[in-house]
């Protein structure tokens, strides 16, 4: 019981570093490691919630291991829209940004 | 904006919160942490009903493992919508830029081609020779346990994609992602789930209820063709990334 709690409380607390980290950082790259560090804490919580006793319930192991592969998928997808977008963005703007500085 | 917001290590220094609103975001957040831990500690814990309910019919699912039960059994679906956002998302990725297309010398007439006019130090060879096999055996393993232990689909497919990135990363492989052959590897596990339901629908008339005598080989069957396909997508997710012109040179300051 208490091993759980210590879990969950852990749980709680990336979840605030990880939405402390995508509000405050502005490169994408650290904001997509802060969500996907929050997303963690919310696999923890639900894997410690499992555990009823002598008995461990499959079902949010099973939904997490989906959830895990999902994020996964996400994650890649958000990476190479932002590649994407940053490559387009150079080519497009050099020289804005050439009158900027 | 949104172009200037994403990947340059000067631009979003500029960018930057002030130090007054970090701290008061972080009071806001630690706040909001104290209450959620607090929700935790204090909410009754909720009665095991369907953990009993899944344990209790474990022998009718064809597996002895609780999890691959709900997975592949009673939760299917899950596991069905999962390997069809993994496509869509490969499907996504797939779009092969022009000067990647020219930059590798690679033969890019077969799905996986060698150039072996690139130099690989003979250390990290002599440590691929045996780490590769050992991942596929471990990753064949994985799959095979999945029916008694912690273990299955996406284990294995996660370290087959693993023997994958190896191999990519070492330099002398290249994968082509837009052949036949690898559409079909892609594909491979969506397509035997979708028959194996439509089976299941002619067979027994619910879309995924599994006979009982067959369910065990049933289950590993798809998560054979899932295993593929999962670990195929992923390293398409990689080698796509790392793939697009320059990014290591872009991402410096």
């Amino acid at each position: 019981m208490t091993h759980d709690l210590l879990f969950s409380i852990t749980g709680v607390v990336l979840i605030g570093i990880g939405l402390f980290g995508s509000v405050a950082s502005t490169h994408i790259i650290k904001k997509l490691i802060a969500i996907n560090i929050m997303g963690l804490g919310i696999f923890m919580i639900f894997l410690s919630t499992a555990r009823h006793g002598m008995i461990t319930d499959p079902i949010p192991h099973a939904v997490v291991l989906t959830g895990i592969v999902v994020a996964i998928a996400g994650t890649s997808l958000c990476l190479w829209l932002a590649l994407k977008i940053h490559l387009l963005g150079e080519d497009t703007t050099e020289e804005v940004n050439a009158n900027d500085v | 904006m949104f172009r200037k917001l994403i990947l340059s290590e000067s631009l979003s220094s500029q960018n930057e919160m002030t130090l007054l609103t970090r701290c008061a975001l972080a009071l806001v957040i630690s706040i909001l942490t104290i209450g959620l831990s607090a929700a935790l500690i204090l909410s009754p814990k909720a009665e095991p009903v369907l953990a009993i309910e899944a344990l209790d019919k474990l022998a009718l699912s064809g597996v002895e493992n609780p999890v691959t039960a709900v997975l592949l059994n009673f939760r299917s679906y899950d596991t069905l919508l999962e390997i069809a956002v993994l496509l869509i998302v490969a499907v996504t990725m797939s779009t092969p830029s022009n000067k990647q297309m020219n930059q590798s010398a690679a033969d890019t007439s077969r799905w996986l081609s060698v150039n072996d006019a690139q130099f690989v130090h003979p250390i990290l060879t002599a440590l691929l020779r045996w780490l590769i096999p050992l991942g596929i055996l471990l990753s064949g393993y994985l799959l095979w346990t999945g029916a008694y232990l912690p273990g299955g689909a996406f284990q294995a497919g996660a370290v087959l994609t693993g023997v994958g990135v190896a191999l990519a990363v070492a330099g002398r492989h290249h994968f082509t992602w837009h052949l036949f052959i690898a559409r079909f590897v892609l594909t491979v596990g969506l397509i035997a789930f979708v028959a194996m339901a439509a089976g299941n629908a002619l067979a027994t008339g619910i879309v995924l209820q599994y006979p009982i005598e067959h369910a065990g080989l049933i289950i590993l069957l798809v998560e054979l063709a899932a295993t593929i396909s999962i670990a195929a997508i992923l390293l398409m997710l990689f080698t796509q990334i790392t793939a697009l012109p320059n990014t290591s040179e872009r991402l410096k300051p």
